[in-house]
């Protein structure tokens, strides 16, 4: 029995990564082409770039699909912390099963019918269909999210500190925001971070529930894909993957700078005592 | 301590003796009284209110945007299709007839009597199970090499190949679809390159077929499968295999009878993250499928923008749902007991 990286495996982890990352790779080096033709190269050039950003409908559907995104991944990660904590903290309480029942059923849910079930309730409330409902249920969905990673997060957190505090007569909602929430901020920051992502990428439940004048701009990606592979698109893939990427990368960062400095704060406190 | 804050203190400690003075008997006196009792019960529910006001809003929340549109969605099931905004008719009306109201109520079975006699639902539906399979067992003989490898990797790499497993599950779904368009058309990357190699001489067909959308399929929901299976196989004691091999027991069967069972619960909890979202697919076999690859997130789609009818969506919607309550039962069931065990 060998440890570390044998050459199976370091073959396995090669192609893995070439299968995940190269196409993504391709899809942004042809939006760079100077040609119509997606498939052939014809020489470095951004005029795509510029093509994207004289595009109105494009822009607009960008601002939309940014402002939907912020709200409900705000909304869902207020809500998703909430539930991560009554997951984690509070016990058995009643309607517990119904309530972890409806945590994690959304993460598995096919899109098309969380999206056609919450339309209808939209229909049967009276709610105008438009970015609000497209928000709504996009919070729906990733609070789901959000409560899983604070919940695990809270599985793993040391609770004698909560319970220190508890015993020194801190009121329980002052433990949580003095104690609790500091430690898990970074989890909280995670799940904010992929709700946002979610609802960036959402298609199918923002085709269902929204309303005329509020496109997305993955609905407005898919409609142009439909009508065939464009560098236009590669273009704005291509800024899309790299918000994405420096959000995540620098998001990380931050998350293992805070973990090494409390690391550093716990041993001080030791040393200390 | 200053002078000014000692005097406080005694100031506040004389008032507290002489409120004790009065209190004291007053507190007998009420303990004596019932409903001072029941007063006391109340303020010490002061703390289950707290728990109950955490509760609710998520809990609301919930109800209002996940479950009871489900409800909805049974109700229109049986609505009969309408010109009309929403297009539907009415199942539940209040009707008045000499001064009495009556609750009607109008079932339409004939939206799924639609689905039984055309067989092209069932089709519909018996492919998308099938497609969900192969592409679940896809996932998993591709993933379990990369997690494997992960969790044997040096510790300090794992952390970055953790962040680059998840990096492309955060970039858009529809842009990763997109990317294997260009790929796989007839005029593609990959044709090309095939050719250029000389492997081939004519063009293969890849775009449009059954076997674009298993890539398509593993190619997205990868990371759902790898992750789990992971976290499980990183838990796992390595000194088991080396008792194994000590004992005689050759690689081949170690992993069958001691890796294979201990990376279980990733097995279990991926497979359902992968099989259950594929059965209601619809952007890859929109996208990277043929015009024949049946599937029956793609029907309820074109039913519902295509031709407009709300009602046998959601005949279709309900019966899916029916078709996956049972592993989203089992999946709700196997999260619930992973997060006892962490606890």
């Amino acid at each position: 029995m060998r440890r570390g990286l044998t050459p199976i495996n370091l073959t396995a982890l090669t192609l893995g990564f070439a299968f995940l990352y190269v196409p993504i790779f391709l899809l942004i080096i042809y939006s760079f082409n100077e040609s119509k033709l997606v498939t052939v190269w014809a020489g470095f050039s951004t005029k795509w770039y510029g093509e994207m950003a004289r595009d109105d409908a494009l822009i607009a559907a960008a601002l939309m699909t940014l402002k939907v995104a912020l709200l409900s991944s705000t909304v869902a990660t207020v809500l998703g912390t909430l539930a991560g904590v009554l997951l984690a903290r509070f016990g058995r309480f009643r309607g517990r099963t119904l309530f972890s029942g409806m945590i994690y059923a959304p993460l598995v849910m096919p899109e098309v019918i969380t999206g056609l079930a919450l339309l209808l309730m939209f229909v049967a409330m009276g709610l105008a269909r438009g970015y609000f409902t497209v928000m709504i249920a996009h919070a729906t969905f990733a609070m789901a999210y959000v409560a899983v990673v604070v919940q695990s997060r809270l599985a793993t957190m040391d609770r004698s500190v909560e319970e220190a505090a508890l015993d020194l007569g801190c009121p329980p909602f002052k433990t949580f925001l003095v104690i609790t929430l500091p430690i898990i901020a970074p989890a909280v920051i995670a799940g904010w971070l992929l709700a946002f992502t979610l609802s960036l990428d959402d298609l199918v439940i923002a085709s269902f529930t929204t309303g005329p004048g509020s496109t997305t701009l993955p609905m407005k990606i898919y409609s142009q894909v439909r009508l065939g592979v464009t560098p236009e698109i590669n273009a704005i893939s291509t800024i899309l993957v790299g918000i994405v990427t420096i959000g995540v990368v620098a998001a990380s960062l931050v998350n293992r700078r805070a973990a090494l400095r409390r690391e550093r704060d716990e041993r001080l406190a030791f040393a200390k005592t | 301590m200053t002078f000014g804050a000692a005097t406080r203190e005694a100031t506040r400690a004389r008032w507290a003796a002489r409120a004790s003075l009065i209190l004291k008997p007053l507190q007998s006196a009420l303990d004596a009284f019932p409903p001072s009792r029941w007063l006391m019960r109340r303020l010490d529910r002061r703390a289950l209110k707290g728990r109950l006001l955490a509760i609710a809003p998520p809990y609301a929340w919930l109800l209002i945007f996940f479950l009871a549109p489900f409800a909805i969605v049974l109700k229109i099931s049986f609505a009969e299709p309408d010109v009309a905004m929403p297009p539907y008719t009415e199942v539940f009306a209040l009707i008045e007839d000499a001064g009495s109201f009556f609750l009607s109520i109008k079932l339409n079975f004939s939206n799924y009597l639609l689905l039984i006699e055309d067989d092209l639902y069932l089709r519909a539906y018996l492919n998308s199970l099938k497609i969900a399979a192969i592409s679940t067992a896809l996932a998993l003989m591709v993933g379990f090499p990369i997690a494997y490898a992960m969790a044997r990797a040096p510790r300090r790499w794992r952390g970055a190949l953790v962040m680059m497993m998840i990096l492309p599950f955060w970039t858009s779904f529809l842009i990763r679809v997109y990317a294997w368009i260009g790929i796989l058309k007839n005029e593609g990357l990959l044709n090309g390159f095939l050719q250029w190699l000389g492997v081939i001489g004519e063009p293969l067909t890849i775009l449009n077929t059954d076997f674009a959308v298993y890539i398509g399929i593993v190619y997205s929901y990868l990371p759902f499968m790898v992750l789990p299976l992971y976290a499980a196989l990183e838990r796992m004691d390595e000194s088991l295999l080396e008792a194994a091999s000590d004992l005689g027991c050759r690689p081949v069967k170690a992993f069958w009878v001691i890796t294979v069972p201990l990376a279980a619960p990733g097995i279990i909890a991926g497979s359902f993250l992968v099989f259950i979202p594929v059965v209601g697919e619809v952007v890859i076999p929109d996208l990277l499928g043929g015009s024949d690859t049946l599937m029956i997130g793609r029907l309820l789609w074109a039913e519902f923008f295509s031709n407009h009818d709300w009602p046998v969506a959601s005949a279709v919607a309900m019966i899916l749902l029916l078709i996956l309550v049972i592993p989203i039962v089992l999946f709700q069931r196997h999260q619930a007991a992973r997060q006892e065990a962490a606890r």
